[in-house]
């Protein structure tokens, strides 16, 4: 692009060049730390709100797991004869697990509209509304490690050492479930039955998924469907050291850290990229 | 009143719209496959360059959909220019639409570190901020009730107050200062009024012509996407209220 001559000026660095060419992925991920206090404010205000809203506020983050566990419990270990040692345990491990992935992601993909609404009149980096997502899904983990311990006590379940794992296995969830995230908010951006679409995938995803059951009874020949399934891999990452007391096997943890920094990567670039264009549609 | 606070060279903005408007991804999908995917392109803004020192007040005026609201968007860095280029020395605070980013369920206070983060201030700064921002706005009463049972004048004081004690280079006003009472525009004439005198900039975008002379130097009329005039705030409403009440000399014979 060729500037005027009226363009060269004394004075201070704008802050804001249109033509300056930059790495839109690192320039949004710059932007991002700049507005961390933003992420931090989200995050406070969908818990506030929550809390304000309803009269059983954050207690219901952790009663709805717990009524869940109580009714697939039922379901599982009676009408389908299951042989799961502690099924509440593994449940409990499991749906934990899966809350953070398909909240942290409904919401991202949910998310959009809202967000045009701001980033139409400021600027912002859309990011944010991603991470706040994920920030949210991580205080409510936190709260549902509550019930968990609650059930694993009152089933004589032991606690095992192998918890110190835990950090490791939820960053490479956190990772994974960004970068869907991004890809989502993504589409959903352009498309407005993105996030309808989505509900229906993100439930037929669950029971694809040995969330609620043993991998074992999925009969021999589909086994190799859960080999494509990313989601097999990281819960099994997370139940590991909470439900069999043993650390995932470096081959199985390097997988799943793989496939969340591929997942990651890819959203940010392409997410990045497009979220210029996100609200209006133009260029 | 030396640096250039911002830099217009030649800048379009084209938007894209789907003829007949697709927003589901089945139907985009099928149409694609069926290669009939057809947009009409919208110059929201053309060729348009302007500089603006530090210090100026701008008022920019014009019918509505001639592109008043794109130029505040490409300055606010909202969006990026088709052709051309935007330059912009400072830092940028928008005097958000009514309620924007306010959640009715949250206190005054609490919205106002809401709206710093949006702004991009840290919380330990809004903090400190915060009892002047209470005070200008007059709501010290009803700064920890919920914004939901503010009125709407009050929501606008309090956005209005958190927009300008952040201290921007530039603040740009949409349409924002047409509620609230006289004492409240008052007291924005005389916030933005000090605004200038600081050597910051102001961009107003509004159809009332008196509230541009009052509060702006200078005005831009935009129509269909060029601008068309360029000058004193006195002069340039002046040909767009003569043309607006169909005085066909006005429009310039350049279009």
């Amino acid at each position: 692009m060729s500037a005027s001559e009226a363009v060269v000026r004394p004075g201070p660095v704008p802050l804001y060049d249109s033509a300056a060419s930059r790495s839109r992925a690192l320039e949004e991920a710059r932007a991002l730390w700049a507005y961390r206090g933003l992420v931090h404010e989200l995050v406070v205000r969908d818990i506030k709100v929550r809390y304000k809203r309803s009269v059983l506020g954050i207690a219901w983050t952790m009663l709805a797991p717990l009524l869940n566990m109580v009714a697939l419990t039922l379901v599982f270990s009676t009408i389908l004869k299951q042989q799961i040692a502690n099924y509440p345990a593994f449940f409990m491990t499991g749906a934990i697990f899966w809350a953070f992935f398909s909240q942290t992601t409904s919401t991202a993909a949910s998310q959009t509209q809202d967000s045009n609404e701001i980033a139409k009149r400021i600027y912002i980096p859309r990011s944010v509304f991603v991470a706040a997502a994920i920030g949210v899904g991580l205080v409510n983990l936190a709260l549902s490690i509550v019930p968990l311990l609650a059930i694993l006590l009152v089933t004589h379940f032991p606690i095992y050492t192998t918890w110190a794992f835990l950090p490791v296995a939820i960053s490479i969830e956190m990772f994974f479930a960004a970068g869907v995230g991004l890809w989502l908010f993504t589409f959903a951006s352009r498309f407005s039955d993105v996030r309808e679409m989505y509900t229906v995938i993100v439930q037929t995803w669950f029971f694809l998924t040995p969330i609620v059951y043993h991998p074992a009874i999925v009969p021999a020949k589909f086994r190799f469907a859960l080999w494509f399934n990313p989601l097999y891999y990281l819960v099994q990452v997370f139940r590991k050291p909470i439900y069999d007391g043993v650390l995932p096997s470096p081959a199985l943890v390097a997988v799943s850290a793989a496939l969340s920094v591929v997942v990651f990567v890819s959203g940010w670039i392409y997410f990045a990229n497009r979220a210029e264009r996100f609200a209006f549609h133009s260029g | 009143m030396t640096a250039a606070a911002i830099l217009l060279d030649k800048v379009s903005v084209r938007y894209r719209i789907p003829r007949e408007r697709i927003g589901s991804l089945k139907e985009y999908a099928i149409r694609r496959l069926k290669r009939r995917l057809y947009f009409d392109e919208f110059e929201a803004l053309r060729d348009v360059s302007l500089e603006v020192p530090g210090g100026e007040t701008v008022g920019v005026v014009g019918r509505n959909g001639a592109g008043k609201s794109t130029l505040l968007r490409l300055i606010a860095r909202v969006m990026p220019p088709t052709a051309g280029r935007v330059v912009v020395w400072g830092r940028t605070a928008p005097l958000l639409e009514l309620g924007l980013g306010f959640h009715g369920e949250l206190t005054g206070r609490e919205n106002i570190m809401l709206q710093g983060a949006l702004l991009g201030f840290s919380r330990a700064e809004m903090r400190r901020r915060t009892p002047r921002i209470v005070e200008w706005a007059e709501l010290e009463e009803f700064i920890d009730a919920p914004v939901r049972t503010y009125s709407t004048g009050m929501a606008a004081r309090l956005a209005f107050s958190v927009a300008t004690d952040v201290e921007p280079d530039i603040l740009l006003v949409d349409e924002a200062l047409a509620v609230g009472d006289e004492r409240f525009q008052m007291k924005c004439h005389a916030r933005m009024e000090d605004f200038r005198r600081s050597g910051k900039t102001v961009f107003l975008v509004s159809h009332a012509l008196a509230a541009v002379r009052e509060n702006c130097r200078r005005a831009i009329w935009i129509h269909e996407g060029r601008l068309v005039r360029d000058g004193d705030s006195a002069s340039v409403t002046e040909l767009y209220h003569g043309w607006s009440v169909g005085d066909p000399v006005a429009l310039p014979q350049a279009l």
